[in-house]
Parts: C-alpha cells; structure tokens; sequence
C-alpha cells in the first residue's frame, strides 16, 4: 500500500504539469479553434530565459520566475498578433499549420541561440522529503503541485470573477455577438494566448528541473498534455486538469506494477488518445458537438 | 423632434449581392420606428450596416455624429443590437449575460441595473445562474433584450422579436419596449415581418423593398394604404 501511496504522489506532480500544458492547449483550442502545436516549444522556450537569468545573470528564483512570466505573457500576445491573427479568418488547417511552423522556428531558434546542449536548471523547493505514514513525499513533488493547482485557481477565479476574463470567455465561446455588446475580440483572443503562453511556462519550469533543459525537452510533455486533454474533453478546463492528474497517475501506477509499461509510457498516452475519440470523443467533461444541418 | 439616428443612401453588400440601394431613414429621438418588409428585403441588413457588423457606404449618423468602425464602435457609441433569433451567449449564466450587456459601462452601476431588469422581467431573480441556453425561447428572447438595456443605450435596435414565440409572449415584450419608450423616453428601432404587431408598437414605419424604402409614413396612414394592406397585413 505504501508504494501505492508513493506512486499516487509522485503521479499527481506529474499529472499536474500535464494539466498546465493541457490546460494551455484548452485555452488556445477556445479561443483559436485549433490545437496549438507550438506549445511546448513555446514553454521551453521560456524556461530558457529563467534558465539564462539565474545560471548567467544571477538572478535569483523568484524574480527570475516573475520576469519569466512576464516575458512569456508578452510573448503569447506578440505570437497572436504577428503570426495567427493573419490567418486565424481562413480555414482552420492553415492555422495549425502555422503552428508547427512556429514549432520548427522556435526550436530552431533555440538552438541557434542556447546551442543544444543540455542545462540543468534548479528547483525553486528544497531537495528534502517528508515521511507521511512510511509514504516518503519529496518537497519538490508538493511544490510541483501546489504551484499547478494555484495557477488553475488563479486562472478559474479570473474567468469567474473579473469582467475580463468573462469578456474573454464571452469571445471565445460567441465572437459575433461579443462584438456587439462592445468586446473587442480580437484583443480578447491575444490575452487567451498570452495566458496559455504563462501556463505552459509554468509548466516548462517544473519539467525542466527532473529532466535537464533542451530545445526538445517538452516534446514528450506536449504528447501527454494532448492526451490530458482529449481525456478531460478539449473544450473543458476542469477537464484538462483532471485529466492531467488521471495521466499521471495512472502511468505512474501502471509503470509501477506492469513490468513493460514503463518503456511504454508515451504509446500508452497515445492509446488513451486513440480510445477516447473512439468511445467519447467529446472526452470526460466536454459537452458533445451537435452540428445543426 | 431631432432624428437620433439618421441613414442617408447607404448601401450595403454581401459578397455579389447588394442587400441595401440607397437607404434613407430618420428615427427621432424618443420615437419608436419600425421597418417591415419581405423576407430579403434588406431589414436585418438595415439594422446591421447601423450597428456595423456589415460593409456598408452612406451615411449613418447617431445624434449628428457618424456612425464609423465596427459594432464594437457601435456599442460604445450607445447603440444595442438585438440581433434575430436570440441575442444571448448561451453557454453562459443568465446574470453573465446581463453583466456582459454592462460591457461598456462601468462597474458600479451594474448591480443596481441587474435589479432592475429583474422589476421587468421577474423570473430573472430565481434563475440568475441558469444556462441561457436552457431557457424557453421567450425567455432567451426577454434576456436577450434585458442585455441590451443593460447598456443603457441611446438606441434600441431589435430584431424581429416575434420569431418563433407564442403571441402571449410576443405581446409582453412589446408592452415592455412600449413602457421603456414612454417612461424612460427609450428610442427604438425595430425590424418586424408581423406588420400588424409593428404598426402597433410603431409611430412611424417604413417599408422596405428590394433594398429600397417603398413607402413610409405614420403607422396610422400606413394602415390605410391599400398596398401595404393587401402585401402585408393580408385583408
């Protein structure tokens, strides 16, 4: 039972992360209508600046983690200017495939300017454990997770409780009639992309600290956050976040018990994928799709 | 009377096909006009091309200024749109819907205002976390215009309120728009293919053909004329 326990714990710091970035996918899918390939490009992207502001600049966690946001927030914002507004009125497959335009130049970038060699980028908790009834929990594992729940929490009160984020919500799910009680849409759907942007952040952040910073770092994460949230439903928040937290959990007890699962670990999120859009492709808490003909 | 709203020749297209040739149409202040007309006509074009949501050329003036931008500009500008077949965001509460009609406004007020809309439609006060998406289409069509009061605008555009509901219905909202334009001097502009229904609510009317104002006049003298008798009020 205590490995249980351990692997339940170390699956929801997992799952949590994977429903950051899932939860990232959800917001752009709402507010753009396509997934957004680019996502985990665009997390590793910024842990590279957290990276170069703590390992060159000497910069401490915390600010450098405000600044990381920060810049990360901006930078959502200037992708949907520069490069999806222009296309986000023709059809839908040519916004995606700017987004994995945007992949291979965000990648490439980082090469071209962090070189590909992996960094190892510190942990904001201490490396020690707590002891639970046998149940050792790391500090980092609780950070983890306390970090991608308040980001959820935060997130949920802005679109419950501000006129912003109901005004985002109101653009994302009826841009026509948005426009006509005065929202300015398209300013509404850069936010939606700044606020993705901040959450993958956050979820490149925590990744890099277990697994070494490089430009592909977040490929694998990106695999199991599409899985988070075809799982959770596409179109559901709340989903994205369970979601995550029943990915990682589940792999992580899978990987503990089933000898072989562990080696496959992405084919089994990709089954999970595939079963889902088989038996409920609006996925657990997604509304299904009535197409009025 | 001054003309709160003003259209001088405008035009307006979708793609190949011109909807609007030349539209002139005056709605003074404090009046409550109505445009009838076939179906393609170019009604709910003449409601659009004020509120901006398609291209149009002429002019539109709201109270001397013109009317420039798309319908984000318009809402700022005072005017709610009530667009045909319920103007609600459906996945939404009942009371975010009616916030949503505050967009433009400041904050404070907005609570009062929700009350408010509560006097006229009660129903409103036990069902304000409802899903507007699961109310009745009277009710969708009664929060659609409670959302658009919300914004306290200077004018009222609606959009055949009479599609799809029950006559019973159908007369409570126009009883609604009639008491905010006599207490509370709400000037109105209002699409109708129910002639009878508009010419009713209506002191002055116009009839579009084609795209082209046909006939106008005063409700009375349109009642009379035995065109519009025979086109649109079938006796």
């Amino acid at each position: 039972m205590t490995v249980f326990f351990q692997q339940v714990v170390s699956g929801l710091a997992a799952g949590g992360v994977y429903g950051a970035l899932a939860l990232a996918l959800v917001l752009i899918h709402r507010a753009t209508g396509v997934i957004n390939f680019a996502q985990g490009e665009m997390a590793t992207f910024s842990t590279y600046i957290l990276w170069t502001l703590t390992a060159n600049h000497g910069v401490s966690y915390w600010p450098a983690f405000a600044v990381t946001m920060l810049v990360s927030f901006v930078g959502g914002i200037g992708i949907h200017q520069a490069v999806i507004r222009p296309v986000e009125r023709g059809s839908q497959i040519r916004v995606v495939i700017v987004t994995i335009g945007l992949l291979l130049l965000l990648n490439g970038l980082m090469t071209f300017i962090w070189t590909g060699e992996i960094r190892a980028v510190d942990s904001p908790f201490p490396g020690g454990t707590l002891d639970v009834h046998g149940v050792v929990i790391s500090y980092r594992d609780i950070g983890t997770i306390a970090v991608c729940l308040g980001a959820v929490v935060v997130l949920w009160a802005f679109f419950q409780f501000t006129k912003v984020g109901l005004a985002l919500r109101a653009a994302a799910v009826n841009p026509a009639e948005a426009r006509l009680v005065g929202i300015r849409v398209t300013w509404m759907l850069g936010l939606g992309w700044g606020l993705a942007a901040v959450l993958g952040a956050t979820a490149g952040v925590l990744t890099a600290p277990s697994v070494f910073l490089d430009p592909n770092m977040m490929q694998t994460v990106l695999i199991y956050a599409f899985a988070a949230a075809v799982l959770g439903g596409i179109d559901s928040p709340i989903g994205a976040v369970v979601g995550g937290l029943i990915l990682g959990v589940g792999l992580n007890l899978l990987g503990a018990y089933v000898d072989f699962v562990s080696e496959l670990r992405l084919p089994a999120a990709l089954l999970v994928i595939l079963v889902v859009l088989l038996l409920r492709p609006a996925g657990l808490f997604g509304t299904p799709q009535v197409k009025k003909v | 009377m001054s003309a709160l709203l003003e259209l001088r020749d405008v035009e307006a297209r979708y793609g190949p096909v011109q909807a609007l040739r030349g539209v002139s149409i005056d709605v003074p202040e404090g009046a409550v006009v109505a445009v009838l007309g076939a179906n393609g006509a170019g009604k709910t074009t003449t409601l659009r091309a004020v509120s901006g949501t398609v291209r149009r050329s002429g002019e539109i003036l709201l109270a001397g200024k013109p009317l420039r931008g798309g319908p984000e500009a318009a809402a700022k500008a005072g005017v709610a749109h009530v667009p045909e077949g319920r103007g609600t965001f459906t996945e939404l509460s009942v009371v975010e819907n009616l916030r949503l009609g505050a967009y433009t406004r400041r904050e404070r007020s907005v609570k009062a205002d929700i009350e408010r809309m509560a006097d006229h439609f009660p129903w409103i006060s036990d069902r304000g976390e409802q899903r507007a998406g699961t109310l009745s289409g009277g009710e969708q069509q009664m929060l659609a215009l409670a959302r658009a009061l919300m914004s306290r605008p200077r004018l009222l555009m609606l959009d055949e309120p009479s599609l799809g509901l029950a006559p019973l219905i159908v007369r409570e909202i126009f009883r609604i728009v009639r008491e905010l334009n006599e207490k509370e001097g709400l000037t109105v502009l209002v699409v109708e293919q129910d002639a009878r229904i508009a010419l009713n609510a209506a002191a002055t009317a116009y009839v579009l053909e084609v795209g082209k104002v046909a006939v106008s006049g005063s409700s009375a003298e349109l009642r009379d004329d035995e065109a519009v008798r025979r086109s649109y009020l079938g006796y």
